[in-house]
């Protein structure tokens, strides 16, 4: 498709927080028609840039054209009114009212008595029927759907503006492989019709499979915009990382080398670990050195098993030995008292401490592990902090920074020191690379290997199999809360490995939602 | 007390119990929304205190009986209306018993200076709305925690109060404002067993049905709501927060003068120590009703209902006459805790879900 010309003409932006220049003169511009990737690390700018289109932030200079017209957004209504739909990455909905509710809202149809929720609700279940949601009750809770198909329930609620410009920034980071088809359909169908849809994800072959043009930021900066046909993976990667792919392909070569020692002890071992609606009883063992990988899709029972092994939910059947002593898990710090570590895959919620700096965040776990009567002294607070900046490369590299200015890659990477500091015998660490870009990916991945090779016995957990297979020695692979297998890693086994024991398990493999 | 009279009674109460269980489990919308859970076991529990009243001590289901019940405490419904709104959106207002008694006080001093009755009524309603402004201003524009917001506007209404005036203020005797709480008698029963009605009630009732109506169909409703469950996606999702936000205050602050305006007429007099922990009172039948104190989830109809259990707490508690009135207080919190648990429990089955 031709279009003459471009529905959003952002020209010259430039945002400024304290400290840090997030935006540096950046253009960026979308056609009717046409799906427009933004590519770049995490901190790069992105979430800034949209936030500027959307009106959430108010840019320092530059000017933003929508539709013909210069545009000083106020607020995210401004930015509705004029055309621009956003669906966030993290849901942004309100699990308390009606799924109808949530698609409407602000968009009731009126009835007699004020709103008509018969009507409000006819409208929700047809705007939902159009993106293949025709079989959710639009009367029930949000709350009642798992985060996926809220994901959905947001992005049907970006269709009801009919939106000339629809911003979706990563959408598919909580959604399966069918979903993300299903999704790509729509956004197919919604260009066809000439909206201009903005596109963020980390995932190359999601970029390339749906997006018409890339723009490509880093550090703040413009760095260039292409036709997606025109711009090969390689070029696109180096040129968001700013260096060559030899890092990343280091980390394949490394996979073979590792080997320790056979039938050491084990630093951790479970013996019919489960909990009722949690997991059924599972054996697991941790050699010191090791790292394990755990795969399954969402909801398989990934995290239920590490909370478990942590402390953070108690088991009510089986037995943990760590060091060859039995162990019973009560709490979290009781975890922590024993050499383990547990990071999150709720980042927002369960891992960073959004207001504190990151030296506080990065020294929280060992403080409580200390006891909170005998506080870290500020010389070693600042001592770890630094550690940790430098050896993670956590950008900015400012220890005073509140951590909810960092970008999620380098959150991450703070919540990984945060653990390391404990010292740690046993590190779980749960998608700690999820919605992250390739750059921090890859240096975590790397922090992965190093740390086994230093003697810790990590725990895998990630929905990308690729990363699974590539980190781990053996992979554990979960469904429907259970145990089906315990691959031995080799250089025969691969992703579709996984997926085949999975789908091979069982035939009735289907149902997600 | 005998056993012998003690069992069809206990035998009565359960297999009602059961009934309304029963009822209130086949009910298509309780089942469909488990928010409404805490607001179901409210109105049973009121039925169960209505039927063990009649029950124990006789002449509760009375028309009497019930029109004094909702002429003594068409305030603290009229109250609660307007706390509901605030902690729907997750945050509080303290500031209402004082209110009342500011609002009281300047009424009546108005009204006895020779200002119109009517434009005095106003005014009381309108100082209710200042304040309230003033509460809603500081939580929204200048982020102030909506407990300090208004519990700076509790102690500047209760000085603003002291100031005017520290002595019982009387309203002439006859003063159009009484009006408000004229006994009309609506249906006459055997001796007082009477429907009555006054207008005071009409407007408590009133304000039950406008807050529903707006609650449930207004998109500032529907936002206070959105608000309440997380301020962050309210914004995004392009809804008007801050206008809201400093609204329900508003509507808070003008309720408490609206309220002021039926106590004084059913009393005559104002105080300026009039309405000492009403808030409480007000707060207490919001949450009884099943509203959850952490915004999001309730029902006006709830806090009627809350209301209504509180008053009909007490007066069980004089027709017993073997309680201590004393002892009042640590009934209504015990009730109140018991309510709070049984959210805690809802919204942890939900989390479950």
């Amino acid at each position: 498709m031709t279009a003459a010309e471009p529905i959003v003409e952002m020209h010259d932006i430039s945002i400024s927080f304290p400290g840090v220049k997030a935006l540096d003169g950046v253009d960026f511009r979308m056609f009717p028609g046409e799906v427009h990737t933004l590519m770049g690390e995490n901190g790069a700018g992105k979430s800034t840039l949209i936030k500027a289109l959307t009106g959430v932030y108010q840019i320092d200079s530059g000017s933003i054209v929508v539709g013909g017209q210069r545009r000083q957004f106020q607020g995210t209504g401004d930015a509705q009114e004029a055309g621009v739909a956003t669906v966030y990455q993290e849901v942004n909905l309100c699990p308390n009212l009606t799924i109808g509710e949530n698609v409407m809202l602000g968009r009731e149809v009126r009835g007699r008595v004020g709103i008509s929720w018969k009507a409000t609700h006819r409208a929700a279940a047809a705007a939902l029927a159009r993106l293949g949601l025709a079989d959710l009750d639009p009367t029930r809770p949000l709350g009642s759907l798992s985060l996926a198909v809220q994901q959905l329930v947001a992005i049907t609620r970006g269709t009801v503006f009919e939106p000339t410009v629809l911003v979706l920034d990563e959408p598919t980071s909580s959604l399966d492989a069918n979903e993300v088809e299903q999704l790509f359909g729509v956004i197919r169908g919604l260009r066809d019709r000439g909206v201009a849809i903005l596109f963020v994800s980390h995932f190359l072959d999601q970029v390339y499979e749906i997006s018409d043009r890339i723009t490509i930021l880093r550090n703040g900066q413009f760095q260039g915009e292409h036709l997606t046909a025109e711009l090969d993976r390689s070029t696109l990667i180096s040129t968001m990382i700013g260096k060559d792919l030899a890092t990343l392909r280091s980390l394949d070569a490394q996979r073979a080398q590792r080997e320790h020692e056979e039938g050491a002890r084990p630093v951790v071992r479970a013996r019919g670990l489960g909990r009722a609606g949690g997991i059924t009883p599972t054996d697991l063992e941790l050699q010191p050195g090791e790292v394990v990988g755990v795969a399954g899709l969402l909801g398989s029972g990934r995290t239920e098993l590490a909370r478990l092994l942590y402390g953070a939910d108690r088991a009510d059947r089986g037995t943990v030995e760590i060091d060859g002593r039995p162990v019973t898990l009560t709490s979290p710090a009781v975890g922590l008292r024993h050499g383990l570590a547990y990071s999150t895959e709720n980042r927002r919620d369960e891992g960073i401490i959004a207001d504190l700096s990151v030296r506080e965040n990065i020294i929280l776990a060992i403080q409580a592990q200390r006891g909170w009567l005998r506080p870290v002294p500020r010389k070693e607070q600042d001592r770890l902090a630094e550690r940790y900046i430098t050896t993670l490369n956590i950008r900015p590299a400012d220890a005073d920074r509140p951590i909810k200015n960092l970008s999620g890659g380098n959150q991450q990477k703070v919540l990984l020191g945060r653990w390391l500091a404990t010292n740690p015998d046993v590190l779980i660490l749960d998608e700690p690379t999820r919605g992250i870009d390739v750059g921090a990916k890859a240096e975590i991945q790397e922090h992965v290997l190093e740390l086994a090779g230093e003697g810790m016995a990590l725990v895998f957990i990630s929905s990308e199999l690729e990363e699974v297979v590539r980190l781990s020695e053996r992979i554990l692979v979960l469904k429907d809360r259970e145990k089906i297998a315990e691959i031995e890693n080799g250089a025969d086994v691969t992703a579709e490995t996984i997926v085949a024991t999975i789908a091979g398990h069982d035939q009735n493999a289907e149902v997600v939602a | 007390m005998s056993t012998t009279t003690q069992q069809p009674q206990r035998r009565l109460l359960t297999s009602l119990a059961d009934t309304i269980r029963s009822f209130v489990s086949g009910s298509r919308l309780l089942r469909l929304n488990a928010a409404a859970m805490p607001t179901a076991a409210a109105l049973l529990i009121f039925v169960v205190l209505v039927t063990f009243g009649q029950v124990q001590y006789g002449g509760i289901v009375e028309l009497g009986t019930i029109s004094s019940l909702f002429i003594n405490n068409a305030y603290l419904i009229i109250l609660a209306v307007g706390m509901t709104f605030v902690i729907l959106t997750g945050g509080i207002d303290l500031s209402v018993g004082s209110v009342v008694a500011l609002s009281s006080v300047a009424g009546v001093m108005l009204a006895n200076a020779g200002v119109n009755p009517w434009i005095a009524v106003l005014v009381m309603i309108a100082i209710g709305t200042v304040m309230g402004l003033l509460a809603g201003v500081l939580v929204d524009r200048f982020d102030v925690q909506p407990f300090i917001a208004t519990l700076a506007t509790m102690f500047l209404a209760r000085g603003l109060a002291s100031m005017l005036s520290t002595t019982p203020e009387r309203l002439e005797a006859d003063s159009a404002i009484l009006g408000i709480a004229t006994r009309l008698t609506i249906y006459d029963g055997p001796g007082v067993n009477d429907l009555v009605v006054p207008p005071s009630v009409i407007i408590a009732i009133l304000t039950v049905v406008v807050a529903y109506v707006v609650l449930h169909r207004t998109r500032t409703g529907r936002t206070a709501y959105a608000l309440g469950a997380s301020e962050q996606s309210a914004r995004l999702m392009g809804l008007p927060v801050a206008r809201t936000r400093v609204l329900v205050y508003v509507i808070s602050g003008s309720l408490a003068g609206l309220a002021a305006v039926t106590y004084t007429a059913r009393l005559g007099s104002a105080q300026n120590v009039t309405g000492i922990g009403w808030e409480l009172n007000a707060i207490a039948a919001v949450v009884i009703g099943g509203t959850l104190l952490t915004g999001g989830a309730g029902y006006v109809l709830g806090s009627l209902i809350g209301a209504l259990v509180i008053a009909l707490m007490n007066l069980l508690i004089i027709r017993d006459g073997s309680i201590p009135p004393e002892s009042t207080t640590i009934i209504t919190g015990g009730m109140l805790l018991v309510f709070v648990l049984l959210q805690r429990l809802v919204i942890a089955r939900r989390r479950k879900g």
